[in-house]
């Protein structure tokens, strides 16, 4: 039991992350970024080319993934999103455009990295083991002491600093945010640059445990958007709490349902909408978005 | 006016049921009758998906009715030995049926949050085909019989498809049938009663509620006519590739099916078939690109969005706002 709330914590920290990148941008921008499981990918590709193939420290690689998903973001925003958000009729259209953006940015994984499964050499060698209660390596303790550790400094960032605040008033109300002296297109950028940089760390915490494929990105934007629909979109406590319920779920469910066959992710799904028809907003999200 | 609609209409007919084939006959490139029964096909799911963005819903889930009713199509032919003929509106049917029982809870939700659920109700309806039995699981349904004649009074309405000599051209005039029939009955829905209606709910919900339209009524409709389309051209796809398997239709099938509308315009009636058209058309063409070819394609789609992010029949949109 102690081994499966473990692997749950260590899966929900990891979610939580990747949800937060995406929540963010869709409460500032109003977008759906279906292109976030890509940019993902990308950090990850990143880190394993600064690391497996220049051979320089981890922590640099995270930092390059970091830098490089930030000013993608920034430029995706800037030069893709505000041009068409000020032309169209209607806000979806922007998800044609984010998921036009995904395809681009499968291709140009597929060009860069190529089609095969990387990964890095392990940073810790060694397994943590508590009286063969929870048996962990130390490389994904690691993983997931930096990955709290990103989400606290997150919080702290959203609650404390200037473009912290400028970001939640452009959340709750864009017009008033604007009137009150807030410079809008600045912090949008500002936003979308952090929800990107955050989907390129988690990429790059990753590569070191499970690896990274090109092939990953749908699946990951997917399993991102349930954890917001969970915690309810554009919230960010809802977003930890998603990513840190799915992470539980799975977790338990591969252990519990493991005799039933290949099914947890069935039974998810069902029950997700089964609440989702009881609870539309999600645990914390406002109603109607 | 009227009139001009009309010869555009029999232009058009005309085109895609003599001209085609016999530009195709004389070129012999009978390899484009597949992509062009393709895009016919795959503009019937997308004509389903425009009718729930008309009431003002983002639907990425007709992957999940295709799968579906390809599945009903198949397991009804193989297993309970109907035709073709009868398996296609019950195909529809069925959808229709398990669209009204899903869409009660979820058409309750709106924006951002419809959109959600319907892209995991994809993957639901890939899982859901992996774990029953009656569909085979990953191992799929396979080796399904060509359509079979159709008779009526003993008359053969249509001939058996597996003792023609190009049921390629059989499958396309099916599909650009099926096709120009689905248009039909979307351009009839749009300027009837029930099209004022669903404007109504996508300007505004409450509005409309508050001056008697049964909003909860209609949205189920649409969305129940929505997958019937959907599950009719599932079923069609099945009988042409004489298979089906979980991954027939995922996820990205669904936002394709969201794509080709955004792309021909989500105003206008005939925005999802060009949509379709263009968009696999020209996936199509660019396979000559090798692997610049997905570059090329999506740097195009975002191109098209900044420059017409209205859709491409927003060109002829002089006056603004008139449909």
């Amino acid at each position: 039991m102690e081994q499966i709330l473990a692997n749950g914590l260590y899966l929900g920290a990891q979610y939580a992350l990747i949800a937060l990148g995406l929540t963010l941008i869709f409460s500032l921008m109003n977008v759906l970024n279906f292109a976030h499981g890509q940019m993902y990918v990308f950090g990850g590709f990143v880190t394993y080319t600064v690391v497996a193939q220049w051979g320089l420290p981890f922590i640099l690689g995270l930092v390059a993934s970091a830098i490089i998903l930030a000013v993608m973001g920034a430029l995706i925003e800037v030069f893709l999103f505000r041009p068409v958000i000020r032309k169209s009729k209607r806000d979806e259209s922007t998800m044609l455009l984010a998921a036009g953006i995904a395809f681009f940015l499968d291709a140009v994984i597929l060009l860069l990295f190529g089609e095969k499964q990387r990964g890095v050499p392990k940073i810790l060698n060694g397994v943590f083991n508590w009286d063969m209660r929870i048996i962990m390596p130390y490389d994904r303790i690691l993983i997931l002491v930096l990955a709290i550790a990103m989400i606290a400094g997150f919080i702290a960032l959203m609650q404390y600093t200037k473009a912290g605040r400028a970001m939640r008033a452009l959340a709750q109300d864009r017009m008033a945010a604007q009137l009150m002296g807030v410079d809008v297109d600045r912090y949008s950028m500002i936003g979308f640059a952090l929800g990107a940089m955050l989907a390129g760390l988690v990429g790059g915490l990753l590569v070191t445990i499970t690896g990274i494929n090109l092939g990953m990105g749908g699946p990951t934007s997917v399993k991102a958007f349930m954890m917001i629909m969970i915690g309810g979109a554009g919230v960010i406590s809802g977003a930890i709490a998603g990513g840190f319920i799915l992470g539980m779920m799975e977790s338990i469910g591969l252990t519990v349902l493991a005799a039933y066959g290949d099914i947890t992710y069935l039974v998810i799904f069902a029950s997700l909408m089964v609440f989702l028809a009881f609870r539309p907003q999600g645990l914390m999200g406002k109603p109607w978005g | 006016m009227m009139n001009k609609t009309y010869a555009g209409l029999a232009a058009f007919l005309l085109a895609i049921f003599v001209l085609i084939p016999v530009v195709i006959s004389a070129t012999g490139r009978w390899d484009l009758y597949y992509t062009l029964t393709s895009v016919a096909l795959l503009s019937i799911g997308a004509a389903g998906v425009w009718l729930t963005f008309y009431i003002g819903r983002i639907n990425i889930g007709q992957g999940a009715y295709a799968l579906m009713g390809g599945y009903v199509s198949a397991v009804l032919m193989t297993q309970a030995g109907f035709s073709f003929w009868a398996t296609l509106p019950l195909a529809g049917i069925f959808c229709a049926a398990v669209s009204v029982l899903i869409g009660l809870p979820i058409l309750r939700l709106r924006g951002v949050y419809f959109a959600m659920i319907t892209l995991v109700l994809t993957e639901v309806a890939r899982l859901t085909a992996l774990a029953l039995p009656v569909t085979n699981g990953a191992k799929g349904i396979t080796s399904i019989p060509l359509p079979g004649e159709l008779p009526i009074f003993g008359l053969t309405l249509i001939p058996d498809f597996a003792s023609m000599e190009s049921p390629k051209l059989a499958f396309y005039l099916l599909a650009v049938t099926l096709m120009v029939l689905t248009y039909l009955v979307l351009w009839r829905i749009v300027n009837s009663r029930l099209g004022h209606l669903c404007r109504s709910l996508q300007q505004n919900e409450e509005l409309s509620a508050s001056i008697g339209v049964n909003t909860a009524y209609l949205r189920v409709l649409a969305y129940a006519i929505s997958s019937f389309f959907g599950g009719l051209a599932g079923a069609v796809f099945v009988a042409i590739s004489q298979s089906i398997y979980p991954s027939s239709f995922a996820v990205t099938d669904s936002v394709n099916f969201m794509l080709y509308c955004f792309v021909g315009g989500l105003g206008y009636v005939g925005g999802p078939m060009l949509g379709t058209f263009l968009l696999y058309f020209g996936w199509d063409l660019l396979s000559v690109a090798k692997e610049y070819q997905l570059l090329i394609y999506s740097s195009a789609m975002i191109a098209l969005m900044l420059v017409l992010p209205n859709g491409v029949l927003s060109l002829f949109d002089r006056k603004g706002g008139r449909k």
